[in-house]
């Protein structure tokens, strides 16, 4: 028999046959296992739920801290969780929401903290600065403005939603 | 390509032999089915180490989800395989292999015990596959509690009971077990977990090894 006729030996084959058959059972068996795995990456985010945070007519130009508590389902674990926002009116009677987590390193950042920065935006891990619109103080540690939570006025109560990408541009009042 | 990448390590460290040395090996005409078709007795032993691995897998996998924790071993359990994609297969796959292993593991000892494969030379593999089997049923006694649910809580204070019935060593064997002298709960929860994914698996890797090695220093039972 010349090689034309058998391009694939009987060796060849049946070494073909058999990787192709065990690499098809070892992928059945691992594929709901990986699957399994990375389900937490392509499971969908949870849609926007609003809360109730504070009464409207509480809120003042100064930015003030105010806590809410959210019941979190965490797979099998269920527990309440407190979030806080800094809330103030800005020049044009609009409410801003922002969150105090630092875009650094989120350490936990507070209003009028240090003494030598009265009118910003503290963070005492490294000292980073933000204005009072949330815009970060350039030569600080962090490199974006801090984060704005999503509001809505319901019935003279301010509900917050989610977090969203703060894109202010100047420092603000 | 992979041959390229494969022949630049073998170049430098020469693998060859070390593959070569367990893929590489005769199988005699009386243990080939394709020969005698009888000769499929001889694949109990291939198919416990196979069910085995997919034992070995899942576990890996199953521990992601899973917490040791009489507060949440059994939510944690039902959030794996209800809410989990392909949480039901993975655990699936865990329980009825459990199950499977000891048959395929009780068929291979069947086959060995009725060709007389266990006599001289090979009475050190069939005394390692004794303490084999041994290994199995503690893994599965000890992983029948992991679910923390009724059949799980009662079936474990049966085997405790049967540990204390053991005269003289039985109530510190049990407190041993148990992790307290009387209450089946925290800690006893917490030592099955140990026992199950840390030191049985490390004794039966082990014990395989060795099982594997002599069998193919001493090369397969001759036919009947």
């Amino acid at each position: 028999m010349s090689e034309k006729k058998q391009p694939v030996s009987r060796r060849q084959f049946l070494n073909y046959s058999l990787t192709g058959v065990g690499g098809f059972m070892a992928a059945s068996m691992l594929a709901p296992m990986v699957r399994f795995a990375i389900d937490p990456v392509l499971e969908a985010t949870s849609g926007s739920e609003m809360h109730a945070v504070v009464d409207v007519s509480e809120i003042t130009t100064e930015p003030q801290r105010f806590d809410w508590t959210v019941n979190q389902v965490d797979a099998w674990y269920t527990s309440d969780v407190t979030k806080s926002a800094w809330v103030y009116k800005d020049e044009n009677d609009e409410i801003v929401a922002l969150s105090p987590t630092c875009k650094h390193l989120g350490c936990a950042v507070s209003w009028a903290s240090n003494p030598d920065y009265p009118e910003e935006f503290f963070c005492p891990c490294h000292e980073g600065r933000y204005y009072k619109s949330g815009l970060n103080v350039p030569d600080t540690p962090p490199n974006a403005a801090l984060d704005l939570f999503e509001y809505e006025v319901k019935d003279g109560t301010l509900h917050l939603g989610n977090i969203v990408e703060n894109t202010v541009q100047e420092g603000g009042a | 390509m992979l041959q390229k990448i494969y022949d630049w390590i073998d170049d430098r460290v020469d693998i060859t032999p070390l593959w070569r040395d367990i893929a590489d090996h005769e199988v005699p005409e009386h243990v080939n089915p394709a020969h005698h078709f009888s000769a499929f007795v001889y694949c109990f032993g291939g198919l416990t180490f196979f069910v085995t691995v997919i034992q070995i897998l899942s576990g890996m996998f199953l521990t992601m989800y899973y917490v040791p924790d009489i507060e949440n071993a059994w939510r944690s359990v039902y959030y794996l395989q209800t809410e989990v994609a392909h949480g039901q297969i993975v655990r699936g796959m865990h329980h009825w292999g459990a199950s499977v292993v000891i048959v395929m593991l009780f068929l291979h000892t069947l086959r060995v015990f009725f060709q007389g494969a266990y006599k001289k030379p090979r009475e050190l593999n069939w005394m390692v596959g004794v303490l084999l089997f041994f290994v199995m049923l503690a893994l599965g006694l000890t992983g029948y509690l992991l679910p923390w649910d009724n059949k799980a809580y009662f079936a474990t204070v049966v085997t405790l009971e049967i540990a204390e019935g053991v005269p003289v060593i039985g109530e510190m064997t049990k407190t041993l077990l148990n992790g307290d002298p009387s209450i089946v709960g925290a800690q006893t929860l917490a030592r099955f977990f140990a026992i199950h994914v840390f030191f049985l698996p490390a004794a039966l890797f082990v014990l395989m090894g060795i099982h594997f090695i002599m069998i193919r220093k001493q090369g397969i039972s001759g036919p009947l």
